[in-house]
């Protein structure tokens, strides 16, 4: 039998240690700082003092943190279901309908992926641009008998603008990542599947689903998590505007912590972050884990 | 087994390596100090990436009138993008780091504070034990003293732009309309612009929409007299007080109109500009500094000649009046205590002599700085030279004595205001929270 290397403690605290020397200088050292400040007020110049729970207290009846805090989580409940479903679905698509010839397909839908994320929004400004340009979309209304919109001058269309670019530039990442995992379900189990007289939906729904599912929760973590911290989109693209209505918690603790030089206050929206992602990644591994033990 | 090691040695270990780190990161702090140095030798600069003229002049300098000093104390400069340079500011600050001189932080609040820590140099006083009293415009004097609320300098005033309404000329004479001068006289005239089918007026009120608050701004100066803002600053009055709020009325009212174009709220500086001197507008505020694009044929289509400057109108009955001319001093170029020494001393009093003629030499730019040589101007120069002249006093801009955070505020809002979708109510509310806090 072969004696593994954790049996030997000194051998096992060498071999962690400068991983964990370097996690702990460049994760954990900067959390617990970032933990601290939050109970502090104060800057740069004027120094710090520590308040307790103001900062909590504040973050909690400040309405732009409310008003960040529930486009954050419009955004994320959204853009998850909206990522993970059209990643699903098209990876339906090229396993069941496009089989072999898809790969063209699957590299073109993949392709905005790989763009920078600066250039994706100058694209989209353009593409939904009023003035001074006409941009195709504005075009199509207009020959279409209606009259252009300032689709990123509004609130909510800046809003609805903002989804499907994010949509149209991480569906493809999905659809690789679910297809991956379809193509791991033993082709004989559909085979049987059908030969039982499975077809369609009762097939998705009964064989695919089912034997996809720790690839979708995987989906499901990535996504919520990176949606919940989005930022370089919405700087890109809106600026957190018009009238703040694209501002997520990311971008409020940049503009507290960065711009104002509100470091304590910064660190409490950060810490509040950190806690919310937790928690739904908690959420969703937990009643995900029952779900398979169910099964 | 491997569970039971993490939990008794492991933690130990942890900490180990924490409290490890915590005491370099502390030397690291502690070793920064004193960076700066105190006049040892070496002057050192920071500006702003984008303030090429700055750093054009203070290097013209070096090699020029101030070469005597830059060889006892060679100029080293370093610049920082915009949106990090007021962090970047304080945390010199914080490690007592800050560079011989650097260009104050944007918002006039944090440079205040600055003030408050006793870390700048007082300008006027070096000024003043030198015999240099005149080294300063009166009218860009008076425009640091706004800033920071103090009758003493503690910047140089390298740049100065007065601000007010560009048209075009041909326009205006297309539709037989004369500059006015009067409130009522201009909505006369955008009623007409609009009738005729003319954009009246291009502005940028895509976030930072400070081109629509420069207009609001400038109202409440005409209307409620040149320290409206100073009160709201002091908490005299609110931004929400009924006065302020028509103000801003007359604003959203003008964008519930479609003045400012169809797509105000997503049209961005450059956007602005060209708009502008491609004749698809009529008018535009902004500060002298569009003279070096209204000189370039490749931006300006409709020909320098045919663009000229007005002054923001009266509001009839108002406290305000016409020849108080909004303006700023940009960035004004401060001086830190902590580097300041013999040297440094030498070279604020040769910067202050010799910086308005270089920079004008050099990037054809008017400073905030007496030029001691006669030096030929264009047109629209003159023009801006004889507003400055012609102008007893200044006035600052709606978000002047704001802190950034509700500067954010006014600069993210403008374009709802400026497309109807926001009432002026709402708009001076949020504002005024934010300058709450």
């Amino acid at each position: 039998m072969a004696i593994s290397v954790f049996s030997n403690r000194r051998a096992t605290a060498l071999l962690v240690m400068p991983a964990l020397a370097i996690y702990t200088a460049v994760m954990l050292v900067p959390i617990v700082w970032s933990a601290i400040y939050s109970f502090m007020d104060g800057g740069l110049i004027g120094g710090f003092t520590f308040t307790g729970f103001d900062n909590y207290t504040q973050f909690f009846t400040d309405p732009q943190a409310r008003s960040a805090l529930r486009f954050t989580a419009i955004y994320a409940v959204a853009m998850t279901i909206g990522q993970v479903a059209l990643g699903y679905l098209l990876s339906l698509l090229y396993l069941f309908h496009l089989r072999r010839s898809s790969t063209i397909v699957r590299t073109l839908v993949f392709f905005p992926v790989v763009l920078p994320t600066v250039a994706v929004a100058l694209l989209f400004q353009r593409v939904f641009g009023l003035a001074p340009v006409e941009g195709p979309v504005n075009a199509l209304i207009q020959t279409l008998g209606g009259t252009g919109i300032d689709w990123l001058g509004g609130t909510a269309s800046a809003v609805g603008v903002l989804f499907v670019m994010d949509l149209w530039r991480s569906m493809g990442f999905y659809a690789v990542l679910l297809y991956a995992g379809l193509m791991d379900i033993p082709e004989e189990m559909i085979e049987a599947a059908r030969l039982d007289g499975a077809t369609g939906s009762k097939l998705v729904r009964h064989v695919v689903l089912p034997m996809l599912l720790p690839v979708l929760v995987s989906a499901l973590v990535f996504s919520i998590n990176g949606t919940m911290k989005v930022f370089d989109s919405i700087i890109a693209l809106t600026g957190g505007g018009p009238a703040g209505s694209t501002t997520p918690l990311t971008l409020y603790m940049f503009q507290t912590a960065f711009g104002f030089g509100e470091y304590g206050y910064g660190s409490t929206i950060a810490m509040v972050l950190t806690l919310l992602s937790l928690i739904v990644t908690w959420f969703i591994l937990r009643s995900t884990r029952r779900h398979l033990t169910a099964s | 087994m491997v569970s039971r090691f993490i939990t008794r040695k492991g933690i130990a270990g942890l900490s180990l390596v924490i409290s490890g780190l915590l005491a370099i990161s502390a030397c690291a702090g502690g070793g920064s100090q004193g960076a700066g140095g105190n006049g040892d030798g070496k002057f050192s600069g920071l500006t702003l990436t984008a303030t090429t003229d700055v750093i054009n002049t203070l290097n013209s300098l070096s090699t020029g009138d101030c070469q005597a000093q830059n060889t006892s104390a060679p100029l080293t400069l370093d610049a920082a993008p915009q949106d990090q340079y007021d962090q970047r500011l304080q945390l010199l600050l914080s490690q007592n780091g800050l560079p011989s001189t650097f260009l104050s932080p944007g918002t006039p609040d944090l440079g205040r504070k600055f003030i408050d820590a006793d870390a700048l140099v007082n300008v006027s006083q070096v000024l003043n034990d030198a015999g240099l009293k005149d080294a300063v415009l009166p009218a860009a004097s008076s425009l640091v003293q706004q800033y920071y609320g103090s009758n003493d300098l503690y910047a140089l005033p390298v740049q100065l732009n007065i601000e007010g309404i560009w048209y075009n000329k041909q326009i205006f004479a297309q539709h037989g309309i004369a500059v006015p001068t009067t409130w009522d006289q201009f909505l006369a005239a955008v009623d007409k612009f609009q009738a005729a089918g003319v954009q009246p007026i291009a502005q940028n009120g895509a976030n930072p929409g400070w081109g629509i608050t420069r207009w609001l701004g400038a109202y409440i100066f005409r209307a409620l007299g040149p320290d409206a803002m100073r009160k709201v600053a002091d908490g005299n009055a609110k931004l929400t007080d009924p006065q302020y709020v028509a103000a801003a009325d007359q604003i959203a009212k003008l964008g519930a109109e479609g003045v400012f174009g169809k797509a105000v709220a997503s049209a961005d500086y450059n956007q602005t500009v060209n708009t502008f001197l491609t004749g698809r507008a009529a008018m535009m505020y902004m500060g002298s500094w569009i003279t070096e694009n209204i000189e370039d044929p490749k931006q300006n289509k409709v020909g320098a000649a045919n663009i000229g400057f007005m002054r923001f109108p009266a509001v009839t009955g108002g406290a305000g009046a016409i020849d108080q001319m909004p303006a700023n001093a940009g960035q004004p170029l401060m001086f830190a205590k902590s580097a300041f020494g013999d040297t440094s001393r030498e070279w604020l009093k040769c910067i202050a002599q010799n910086y308005g003629d270089t920079a004008f030499e050099k990037s054809g730019l008017l400073t905030g700085m007496q030029m001691r040589e006669k030096h030929d101007l264009s047109p629209l120069q003159r023009v801006v030279v004889d507003q400055v002249e012609g102008s007893p006093s200044t006035v600052l801009w709606f978000e002047a004595l704001f802190s950034s955070q509700a500067t954010t505020i006014s600069t993210q809002n403008a374009g709802q205001l400026a497309n109807g979708s926001m009432s002026g109510t709402d708009f001076m509310a949020s504002v005024q929270a934010a300058l709450g806090k």
